[in-house]
């Protein structure tokens, strides 16, 4: 933990050294009657200045769909997504911003999340990375952590997932993974040893593109654990969380 | 008839097979040796498109108290780190640590241990999402007025304390101040939720939080 602080802490310097070496920003030329400039960036922060066509701004930073502008005469106000579209840049063209949409959803590459759920009766949280090998196909590793009342275990998993429509909002998943579980039961139980056993899953799912970078997923996964005792151990898991591509 | 076939067809092939040698020789006209015909006297002007910086991250450290139900109340420290999905929605992923102290019992009694010292380490991790339900600005004088909200947030997580893993639960609020546009403030109030049969009977614990802390956007 201490480790992981002083990473973080170190980390933090970096991020400000690269914030300090930027210099150049972008600028644009307001196209509509006017913009509005308000103080946060928020649809609830008031409006304090509005900045006229014709008006040359420039754009500092993007907070989710508000864009940080600083005017010529040197106050800086908060713009919403849907007032810089329609403003120029220098080369006359409408300013290009960077929004999430369906289409970026459908081009992702990278798939970040986390899900909560049960297994087997026992609480897991699991966190997963995922690339998209082929449209339909996604190799994705997963960790999870199941806290039941007698047991805790730890699995790591890859698995492979098809997206039966991976260009629509909705879309069923199917996957089929391998791994392995540790399983350590409670300190206030007699005590007893810790496993490690190799687990196979079949699984199927939904995953809805919510907005922005979100994705909104939930689970159904069948586990067999091939301990080495004589029965093969079945764990059935519901989960659901969210995700982010990328 | 047949030879103006012909040319249009030779005509055709010859346009086919310049435009595929155009793409495979992709050489400035400098290179091939001869002089460009056209002198161009006009420079284009040089338009590179600026990034823009999206600061949608958040990390920060914090430092606060602890009270673990039944072990006192203990300094904690932690770490966390924030995605900002929308202007009001966030994700957090935090962690952090403490040590606890000997219960009441414990000190009265003289000599029973309950933990051994490496159980008494409390530690911790949450996902969580959050929403910031009350964003406003904060005034500091006459002159300046600072950003701020008020958020609710909660989650699930894992406790390490007591020798076990225990799954918990976490709901709090906080609030959040902004002196510069990619700083902030944090004093955070939580409650982690678990259940524990330490003291022979499974109970529902409570354990408060009070913290603050800093963090940047990135």
């Amino acid at each position: 933990m201490r480790i992981g602080v002083s990473i973080i802490v170190l980390g933090l310097g970096l991020f400000a050294a690269t914030g300090w070496s930027q210099e150049r920003h972008a600028e644009v030329t307001v196209q509509n009657p006017f913009i509005e400039l308000r103080t946060g960036p928020g649809r609830g922060y008031p409006i304090f200045y509005v900045a006229e066509r014709g008006e040359t701004v420039t754009v500092l930073r993007r907070r989710t769909d508000w864009f940080q502008i600083e005017i010529p005469r040197g106050e800086r106000g908060w713009v919403h997504l849907e007032q810089m579209a329609r403003t120029l840049d220098p080369d006359g063209e409408a300013f290009e911003v960077p929004g999430f949409s369906l289409e970026d959803y459908t081009d992702r590459r990278w798939e970040v999340g986390m899900q909560y759920g049960d297994f087997g009766g026992a609480n897991v949280i699991s966190a997963f990375g995922g690339y998209g090998v082929t449209e339909n196909l996604q190799l994705e590793l997963w960790v999870g952590q199941a806290l039941g009342r007698f047991s805790d275990s730890n699995m790591l998993n890859v698995n492979i997932s098809h997206l039966m429509f991976p260009d629509k909002r909705v879309t069923p998943i199917f996957t089929l993974g391998a791994g392995t579980i540790h399983t350590s039961p409670k300190a206030t139980l007699v005590a007893t040893n810790d496993r490690q056993d190799a687990m196979a899953l079949a699984g199927l799912g939904v995953r809805t593109y919510l907005t922005r970078r979100f994705v909104f997923r939930a689970e159904y996964k069948a586990y067999v654990v091939f301990t080495s005792r004589d029965d093969n151990e079945e764990v059935r898991e519901w989960k659901a969380g969210f995700s982010f591509f990328f | 008839m047949e030879s103006r076939f012909l040319v249009l067809f030779l005509m055709a092939l010859t346009a086919l097979g310049l435009g595929a040698c155009s793409r495979q020789r992709a050489v400035p006209a400098d290179e091939s040796g001869q002089p460009p015909v056209i002198e161009p006297e006009v420079d284009r002007r040089a338009i590179e498109q600026a990034r823009i910086d999206t600061e949608d991250f958040e990390v920060g450290v914090y430092a606060g108290q602890l009270s673990v139900e039944d072990f006192g109340v203990n300094s904690v420290v932690g770490a966390h780190f924030t995605y900002h999905v929308t202007e009001g929605l966030f994700v957090d992923v935090s962690g952090g640590r403490s040590d606890t102290e000997r219960t009441s019992f414990e000190r009265l009694s003289g000599a029973a241990q309950l933990l051994t010292d490496s159980e008494r380490e409390y530690s911790y991790y949450n996902l969580s999402l959050g929403y910031n339900i009350l964003p406003g600005e904060s005034f500091i004088g006459r002159n300046r007025a600072l950003n701020t909200a008020l958020y609710v947030i909660g989650g699930v997580g894992k406790t390490d304390f007591a020798g076990d893993d225990r799954f918990t639960l976490n709901v709090g609020i906080g609030f959040r101040l902004m002196p510069l546009d990619w700083l902030a403030v944090h004093a955070d109030l939580r409650d982690y939720i678990y259940d524990i049969d330490l003291l022979g009977q499974e109970k529902t614990s409570h354990n408060l939080e009070a913290r603050i802390g800093v963090s940047f956007f990135f």
